[in-house]
């Protein structure tokens, strides 16, 4: 297979707009001129972790090499100009949002972490034995186990919202599910395995319907689509920056100011406090309650570059490229012999999902790596969903703003070249 | 096709792969265990029966996995059946160096295994690919904890 790097530059009808140069988006992302194994780098795993703009990388490193310091203690400069970068990116995610101030911005670790902070700070607080919790069968691990261990301790009762043989989730399914027991709906916006988009402002409208709060994972979602919380009504929400093009080690729960002001620490520590005797310690208000410790400062300050990154070329012309680049590639991969989608939801973000005949996703992933095509394979943390489709495994493109149709061919090349190989 | 997938993926293994040996349950087995690679989802059962000497009479397994993990399997029940299990532990250890160890020399303490060794060999194609070394070790790594009479093992360290 050979292909000039020439040949992975944006194709015609490839969706660039004056307000969305593919070129010149390329461009900002260093890592994009890396060659793998002689050739172009060709990243379609974005929904295991994006890449990082120019941007971000350099927003790092000068709050590194010009003002860093521990944030909300210091009196001195670097201190001040650290924490003002520092809540300066809480600000910018509360507009990403459109979260109704700065206090419903809570960093964590990442969404895992966003979840089990809700799950151990609200979830005990107001669970109790035969309530209910109800998730979708397409969540990641990080929205399933942390209700498993819930009912564990408290006795709450978990279902599961099925999905059809397409991967739509079944919103009369749904409904039926939701009672007076039902407490709390946590499911994802978009699943990661299947690319399926929830239609989350239905799922919220109908739980609180019944008076359950709701709680989106947003993942996947935040990094193709504009997300507005006010708008959905959500009651929590969370997502992890490093898919958003920004650092790993920094997340957002996203929460209403209410909910969490009367949430109980999830961890102690310092910065958390307004007062602490030995008798007694009084708690700060969220969003500083929830943020014990010194926190991921830098990568905060990275994750608010990586907002500003998106927000500057806009959800409209993102979604756009993107969507024109998920149809190629399922017309595309749909054309390569043996090959099976999984995951054909009417509404989908830019994630295909594959299986090919007689060949398990663990060796496709090796070979069209040699032709440095970068895409995840196995159970991709989602094992209820390879489960429901029968598989143990499948191989999973998922693409970001920076994709183009070029590198969409390059991967059904190298498909076929492992077609050949294994003599399929 | 670049030659390092050609080292990877030999005929023999691509054979294997696809019409796996000894691919079936033993009824009464002496010991099984389960394993598992949570990395990439494969799965897969080995079954011992050992005579009254100690020496593994028949050895089995069946799951599901990726061709190397699949090949791996195969070709260590054919070369497993008839030793015993000091001597199918030896060859683990000599099968784990050449799928690691990048001065891993085929000749080198020759202990009578060398026949054994020369089929296995075709598998160290996976030292170029350090991922996929799960893979290749994963039969291996049950069929030990078969014999230790573990239940379970994942290469992930949790089962």
């Amino acid at each position: 297979m050979n292909r000039k790097a020439s040949a992975l530059k944006a194709a015609p009808g490839d969706n660039s707009t004056a307000a969305f140069d593919i070129e010149r988006i390329r461009a900002d992302f260093p890592i994009l001129k890396q060659k793998v194994y002689g050739h172009p780098l060709v990243y379609l795993d974005n929904g295991a972790s994006a890449q990082k703009p120019r941007a971000v990388i350099d927003a790092m490193s000068r709050a590194y090499e010009s003002y860093y310091s521990n944030v909300h203690r210091g009196v001195h400069w670097t201190s001040q100009r650290s924490t003002e970068a520092f809540e300066a990116s809480r600000g910018k995610v509360a507009s990403f949002l459109n979260a109704a101030s700065d206090s419903e911005i809570v960093f964590t670790r990442g969404a895992t972490e966003a979840i089990n902070l809700v799950a151990a700070s609200w979830g005990r607080n107001n669970l109790n034995a035969g309530d209910e919790v109800v998730i979708s069968h397409m969540e990641h691990h990080s929205n399933i186990v942390p209700w498993q261990m819930l009912r564990q301790e408290k006795g709450i009762v978990l279902k599961v919202v099925p999905i059809d043989d397409d991967g739509n989730f079944l919103i009369d399914e749904y409904r039926r599910m939701l009672g007076p027991k039902t407490k709390l709906v946590a499911v994802t916006h978009v699943s990661n395995a299947l690319g399926t988009v929830v239609p989350v402002a239905e799922v919220i409208r109908l739980a609180h319907d019944e008076g359950a709060l709701v709680l989106l994972d947003g993942c996947q979602a935040v990094p193709h689509m504009a997300v507005d919380v006010a708008a959905l009504g959500a009651d929590f929400y969370v997502f992890s920056g490093h898919k958003l093009y920004g650092p790993t080690g920094i997340g957002i729960l996203w929460g209403r100011e209410d909910l969490l002001n009367a949430m109980p620490p999830y961890q102690g520590g310092g910065d958390m406090i307004s007062s602490v005797t030995f008798a007694k310690t009084t708690f700060k208000k969220a969003p500083h309650r929830f943020e014990a410790g010194t926190p991921a400062i830098v990568e905060a300050i990275g994750l608010g570059a990586a907002v500003d990154y998106v927000s500057a070329i806009g959800f409209d012309a993102i979604s756009a490229h993107e969507h024109g680049v998920l149809q190629y590639a399922t017309e595309k991969l749909s054309g390569v012999d043996g090959l099976r989608i999984i995951g054909t939801a009417r509404e989908k973000a830019a994630i295909v999902s594959f299986v090919v005949d007689g060949i398990h996703a663990h060796d496709l992933g090796t070979i069209v790596d040699r032709a440095g095509v970068a895409v995840r394979v196995g159970h991709h943390c989602a094992q209820p969903v390879m489960e429901r489709f029968g598989v143990a495994a499948t191989a999973r493109a998922s693409f970001g703003l920076y994709n183009t149709r070029a590198e969409v061919d390059a991967l059904a090349d190298a498909l076929d070249e492992a077609r050949r190989f294994f003599g399929r | 096709m670049r030659d390092e997938l050609r080292e990877l993926y030999q005929e023999v293994i691509l054979d294997h792969g696809r019409s796996p040996r000894n691919f079936r349950r033993l009824e009464h087995p002496t010991c099984l265990a389960h394993g598992n690679n949570p990395i990439c989802g494969d799965m897969l059962v080995v079954y011992l029966d050992l005579d009254k000497a100690g020496r593994i009479a028949d050895v089995a397994f069946q799951g599901q996995g990726c061709a190397i993990s699949m090949a791996s399997a195969s070709m260590m029940t054919e070369v497993l059946k008839g030793k015993t299990l000091t001597e199918a532990e030896k060859l683990f250890e000599r099968f784990h160096d050449m799928c690691t160890k990048d001065d891993f020399d085929a000749a080198a303490a020759d202990d009578g295994d060398a026949d054994a060794m020369e089929r296995l060999s075709v598998l160290s194609g996976v030292r170029e690919f350090p991922i996929r070394v799960k893979c290749a070790t994963l039969a291996w790594h049950t069929m030990q904890a078969a014999v230790k009479g573990e239940q379970e093992i994942s290469t992930e360290g949790a089962p």
